[in-house]
């Protein structure tokens, strides 16, 4: 039987369309995918991700040497508060998983993985922490909820108090802090403003009816696909997988090359795959013409395919299709999309699409 | 899941409805449990007037957020007309159904005797909120 979040009985009450993900019975809408996202662009939504992995190392000094060896980006940049994305390598320079890494100070740092990928990862990361003598543990004693849209952090305050909020409008992005009981992180998937909160799960449904009651809108994970692809953020699985480096994916920005000696695991595949040339590159694609771009879709110039859609929607925020594709590269500003049988034209363009609820791209 | 099931009409297994009308055609859109099942729709590829059209042969798409699925022609036949307004207004689908978001008029000499009435229609989408597999279902990556 799929497993169930803490606010599984608050979404069927609400009558989700209830989905498998990653092995989890979750909401995909609660009747309208498109209003959802729309509300969380101009307004607010609270997402349920408790299905996320979150696995906590308790010992800052073993753990810090575990994590530069363990990660493609460098948790020595981070500071008690401060947060990190950054991508999970094998030694090929595929990507196991991507993750956001807490730095909790003396608290030790605190990892947040895909929940699809959870087996395999914790597989990954179990013998390695051992070598380093980095005891850690999954917290699935915790959920996770995702405030976000610009009206989120004033919502919040009739929930999580003035005092609160003040200190969390505080944060720049990608800091956290811990207050009341919960970690509040300014970290999301969605482009807009707005936090992740990990309460405990006894007290995750009452946090919830709270927070819808101080009028934020309940969204799925379908919204979720559309924000975050609108505002160009890489999904695991589809975007980039243990057969693709970051360099491919659109996640090159990820990788801490300095310093030269920290030998992360995976850097020497990409290090080679620098030297000969990274032969592809991740892109944005707007269809010119009505249709979706799908995953898989392939793309073409002229008569050669240069590559493959990874992952594509419909924008209901540009209201026409848009992509993320990765081709050759060198690729120009026009390029065509196979979508069952006839090819459409479609613009190049540099992700985000929409950030903040500006349309970024022309 | 509790859906509209005109007791006027004929169905087919893939969800298409059938109403026929008094010049000898019949119209053919999808069921409402259909576009439940798809959720939000953003776009239609409608067939060209004047193709001729097989039973179960695949003449439209509908496209939501997040799948396509075909839409496939009832009974053999010339399609006479199609919902140019669909193109504009995909949502007109899930709005309504039975009416505002009819895809196709089918001129046809099949028997409707073929297609399932309102009663086995619905068996029909019964048991596919009950499958695991159908569209009810759908897998998401990530």
């Amino acid at each position: 039987m799929a497993k169930r979040t803490p606010l599984y009985a608050r979404h069927a009450a609400l009558g989700a369309r209830l989905v498998d993900f990653g092995g989890w019975d979750m909401p995909l809408h609660y009747g309208s995918q498109l209003d959802e996202h729309h509300r969380v662009r101009r307004a607010a939504g609270l997402f349920d991700v408790s299905h996320m992995t979150i696995v906590d190392f308790a010992d800052p000094a073993p753990t810090r040497t575990l994590l530069r060896h363990l990660l493609a980006n460098d948790v020595a940049r981070l500071y008690p508060g401060k947060a990190l994305y950054t991508c999970m390598l094998n030694e090929a320079g595929g990507v196991i998983d991507d993750l956001i890494v807490y730095d909790r100070g003396a608290a030790g740092y605190r990892l947040v993985l895909n929940a699809a990928t959870r087996d395999k990862d914790l597989a990954w990361i179990a013998p390695i922490a051992a070598r380093f003598g980095a005891a850690w543990r999954e917290r699935d004693d915790l959920a996770m909820l995702a405030a976000q849209g610009p009206e989120a952090l004033a919502r919040l305050e009739l929930v999580l108090g003035a005092a609160t909020v003040a200190a969390v409008r505080a944060l720049k992005p990608f800091h956290a802090l811990e207050a009341e009981g919960l970690f509040i992180a300014r970290t999301g998937y969605t482009g807009e403003d707005g936090v992740e909160i990990l309460p405990p799960a006894a007290v995750t449904p009452e946090l919830w009816d709270r927070i819808l009651a101080a009028d934020v809108a309940p969204c799925g994970l379908g919204a979720r696909d559309t924000l975050r692809l609108e505002a160009g953020m890489n999904l695991y699985g589809s975007d980039m997988d243990e057969t693709t480096t970051p360099l491919v994916s659109g996640l090159g920005w990820t990788v801490a090359w300095e310093p030269m000696d920290r030998d992360f695991l995976g850097r020497a595949a990409l290090e080679r795959q620098r030297t000969v040339g990274v032969p592809q590159t991740f892109v944005g694609l707007v269809l010119e013409e009505r249709g979706v771009l799908r995953g898989h879709q392939p793309v073409y110039i002229d008569d050669r395919e240069i590559g493959q859609i990874t992952s594509g929607t419909f924008s209901p925020t540009l209201t026409r299709a848009i992509a993320l594709a990765r081709v050759e590269a060198g690729v120009g500003v026009r390029c065509q999309v196979d979508i069952r049988g006839k090819r459409l034209p479609a613009r190049v363009v540099k992700p985000p699409f929409v950030r903040h609820g500006r349309v970024l791209i022309e | 899941m509790s859906s509209i099931i005109p007791a006027d009409l004929y169905y087919t297994e893939s969800h298409e409805w059938v109403r026929p009308n008094d010049d000898g055609t019949v119209t053919v859109g999808i069921t409402d449990h259909a576009q439940h099942l798809l959720g939000d729709l953003v776009f239609v590829e409608i067939p060209e007037v004047g193709r001729a059209v097989a039973a179960a042969e695949s003449c439209a798409v509908v496209e939501s957020v997040k799948a396509a699925s075909d839409v496939y022609s009832p009974l053999d036949g010339v399609i006479v007309e199609v919902n140019e307004a669909l193109a504009d207004n995909p949502e007109l689908i899930n709005e309504d159904p039975y009416g505002g978001g009819w895809i196709f008029r089918l001129k046809t000499a099949a028997g409707l005797d073929q297609l399932l009435d309102a009663r086995a229609y619905e068996a029909v989408a019964v048991a596919e909120d009950e499958d695991e597999t159908s569209l009810a279902n759908p897998k998401l990556t990530g």
